[in-house]
C-alpha cells in the first residue's frame, strides 16, 4: 500500500501524527488555559471571559470573542491578525453564542514553539482552553494540517521543513465525532464527512482530486486527535472549582 | 411583495420571523430589523434581494491602465465593489539564495473611503487578512515567473511593487483584488533599462535610447508572460442554499464565507473558508468548485476583452 511513498525526515509514515500532549489548567489568573503540543510545536492558550459588553460594530445580541495571538518572536504583523481572525471566526462557529448575550471572551493564543501546523496546533489548543473555561460549546473542533507530495499521497501533521519543501498544503478543521451510546452501527464511508469542515485554510496549487484526498485523510485523523482530546479533557478532577467566581 | 427591495411603501403580511408588531410594516424596515427571516423569504423562492439567481454573479467590468503613472494598473468592479491595482518597478540587488529570481511585494489597502466601518483610527478588520491572501495566492500560483524579473543574474532584478487600493467595499472583496491584481500585471510593461560606466542600472526613457547601450532588455519595452492564471469565486453559504459573489449586506447575514481560486489549468490554488458557522460538506464543496469553473470562463472572456481593447488604442 504505502511501499512507494517517499520518507519523511523523522522517520514517520505518511498517516503518522507526532506526539500529542495536552495539559489544562496551568495559569492560575486566566479561567481556563491549556497548553497543547504536537511534537515540537507548543502553543499555550488561555481564555478570559465572559466580561460584560461588546466591542463597537458586534452583535450584541450574541456573545462575542476576541483573539489575540502573540508569536514567539518578532512584531505582530498580518500573518498574525489573518491567524487571529481564523481562530475567531472557527470558535465563534462552535461555541454556543446565545447563552450569554452581550459578553466577550478573550483569547489570547502564545506561541511557545514552532515547528510547522502551527495554526491547527492553536486551534486545538484554544479549545482545550475554552473547555476548561467551562464556555458553553456545542463540539469541539479538531484541526490537522495535511500536505500534498508530488506523486499526488497525502501526508499528515507537517513539520516546518516539510512545509517549506512541499508545493502544496492545507490546514482543515473539523467538528469532532461525536459519541454515541447506543451500539455502533457501521457508519457508511460518506457519513463522516457529512459533518462538514469548519475551516480550510490551504497554501500552493493542488489538482481538485488531491484536495477531497486530504479531506478524507483529514477528517480519518481527526477521529484520532478527538479520541485523545476527549481522554486528556476527562482526566482532570471533579472538584476544580470556577475561577470565574474568584 | 416585490422582490427588487424598491422605496415603495409595500407591506408585509406577519412575516414568520417577525413578532407581533411586524405584521404590517415598510420592506426597508423589515430587512433592517429581520435581516434572516428577509433573506429566508427571499432564498425560498431561489432569488436574491437584488433579483439576482443564487448562482449568477453581479455585473463585472476590467479596464486596464488607469494610473498613468504606475508602469502598470488595472480597475475592476465587480458590481459595487471597487478595486484599484498598480505596479511599480524598481531595481534592487536580488537575494544570494535566488540571485536571478526578482521580487514581488503585495499592499493591499482598504482606506476610509471604500465603507462606513472603516475610520482612520478604526482600520479594517479584514484588510491584513485579504493582504496576506493575495500574496499567498499570486506566490503560490505561479503566475509571475519571477525569472522573467532579473535583469543581471547576481546584481541587478526588478522588484514590483504591487498596491491594491480598495475604493468601493460591497462584498467579494478578495475577488475583485485578485482579479485587479492579475489585470495589473498583464498591463505590465517592463520600462527599458540600461548600465551606466560605475555598473548601476538605471531606467531609460524613450527619446534616450539610441545613445546607450541596451545590452539587458531587448530593444521594445517587455511584457510578462502570465502563466496560470488565478481566478477566484465567492461563496456564501447558508443552510442548503450557496450563494455566488455575495454582496456586503449578504456577507454579514450569512455569515459562512468559502473562496475557491481556480487556476486556468484546472488546479485548486485555494480553498479558504475560515470558519464560520455553516459546515462545508464534500457535497458543498464540489457544487462551489464547479460554480467556479463557470464563473472562470466568464472572467476570462473579460480579461481578453480588456486586453484587446488596450492594445487597440
Amino acid at each position: 500500500m504505502g511501499k512507494m511513498e517517499e520518507d519523511r525526515i523523522d522517520g514517520r509514515n505518511a498517516n503518522q501524527l507526532r506526539p500529542l500532549a495536552c495539559s489544562r489548567n496551568l495559569l492560575h489568573r486566566a479561567h481556563g488555559s491549556a497548553r497543547w503540543s504536537q511534537g515540537n510545536t507548543i502553543v499555550l492558550a488561555a481564555v478570559y471571559g465572559p466580561k460584560s459588553g461588546t466591542k463597537k460594530g458586534e452583535n450584541p445580541e450574541k456573545a462575542s470573542f476576541e483573539v489575540i495571538w502573540k508569536p514567539k518572536t518578532g512584531q505582530i504583523g498580518k500573518q498574525e491578525r489573518e491567524c487571529e481572525i481564523i481562530l475567531k471566526r472557527t470558535l465563534q462557529s462552535i461555541c454556543l453564542l446565545n447563552v450569554h448575550p452581550n459578553t466577550t471572551t478573550s483569547i489570547i493564543v502564545q506561541v511557545v514553539g514552532d515547528d510547522g501546523s502551527l495554526l491547527p496546533c492553536a486551534i486545538n489548543a484554544s479549545c482545550a482552553a475554552l473547555v476548561d473555561a467551562g464556555i458553553p460549546m456545542k463540539n469541539l473542533a479538531v484541526a490537522i494540517s495535511c500536505g500534498l507530495m508530488e506523486k499526488g499521497s497525502v501526508i499528515l501533521d507537517l513539520t516546518k521543513s516539510e512545509e517549506e519543501k512541499l508545493k502544496a498544503f492545507a490546514y482543515l478543521v473539523f467538528p469532532n465525532s461525536p459519541l454515541t451510546v447506543i451500539p455502533k452501527v457501521p457508519l457508511s464511508k460518506e457519513q463522516p464527512i457529512e459533518q462538514g469542515i469548519i475551516t480550510s485554510v490551504t497554501h500552493g496549487a493542488m489538482p481538485v482530486s488531491g484536495y477531497f484526498d486530504c479531506l478524507d485523510r483529514g477528517v480519518a485523523a481527526c477521529a484520532a486527535i478527538s479520541e485523545f482530546l476527549r481522554r486528556s479533557l476527562q482526566k482532570q478532577s471533579p472538584e476544580d472549582t470556577s475561577r470565574a467566581a474568584q | 411583495m416585490t422582490q427588487s427591495g424598491q422605496m415603495e411603501t409595500t407591506t408585509i403580511g406577519g412575516g414568520e420571523g417577525a413578532t407581533g408588531m411586524a405584521a404590517q410594516m415598510e420592506v426597508e424596515a423589515f430587512r433592517r430589523l429581520f435581516p434572516l427571516p428577509f433573506y429566508d423569504r427571499h432564498l425560498s423562492k431561489s432569488v436574491r434581494p437584488d433579483a439576482r439567481t443564487l448562482d449568477s454573479a453581479r455585473e463585472t467590468t476590467i479596464s486596464l491602465g488607469p494610473v498613468a503613472s504606475a508602469d502598470g494598473s488595472a480597475l475592476v468592479k465587480i458590481g459595487e465593489t471597487t478595486m484599484l491595482a498598480a505596479i511599480k518597478l524598481e531595481v534592487m540587488t536580488p537575494s544570494t539564495e535566488s540571485p536571478d529570481e526578482g521580487s514581488i511585494a503585495v499592499e493591499f489597502y482598504m482606506p476610509p473611503i471604500c465603507s462606513p466601518m472603516v475610520r482612520p483610527g478604526r482600520p479594517a478588520e479584514v484588510a491584513p487578512v485579504i493582504s496576506q491572501q493575495l500574496s499567498d495566492v499570486i506566490m503560490s500560483s505561479r503566475m509571475v515567473n519571477l525569472k522573467e524579473l532579473c535583469l543581471i543574474s547576481g546584481k541587478a532584478s526588478w522588484i514590483a511593487y504591487l498596491d491594491v487600493y480598495c475604493l468601493n467595499a460591497d462584498g467579494s472583496l478578495f475577488d475583485a483584488a485578485l482579479l485587479s491584481a492579475v489585470a495589473a500585471f498583464t498591463h505590465l510593461q517592463i520600462p527599458l533599462v540600461s548600465v551606466n560606466e560605475e555598473g548601476r542600472v538605471f531606467t531609460v526613457s524613450g527619446e534616450q535610447q539610441e545613445k546607450t547601450k541596451l545590452e539587458l532588455v531587448n530593444k521594445e519595452k517587455r511584457k510578462l508572460s502570465i502563466g496560470n492564471t488565478p481566478f477566484p469565486v465567492t461563496c456564501v453559504i447558508h443552510k442548503e442554499h450557496i450563494l455566488v459573489d455575495p454582496t456586503a449586506e449578504e456577507e454579514a447575514v450569512m455569515e459562512t464565507s468559502i473562496t475557491i481560486v481556480l487556476d486556468t489549468l484546472g488546479n485548486l490554488v485555494s480553498i479558504y473558508k475560515p470558519g464560520g458557522v455553516g459546515l462545508a460538506s464534500t457535497a458543498t464543496i464540489k457544487e462551489c468548485i464547479s460554480r467556479t469553473k463557470r464563473r472562470m470562463q466568464d472572467l476570462k472572456i473579460i480579461l481578453e476583452e480588456a486586453v484587446s481593447v488596450m492594445e487597440v488604442d
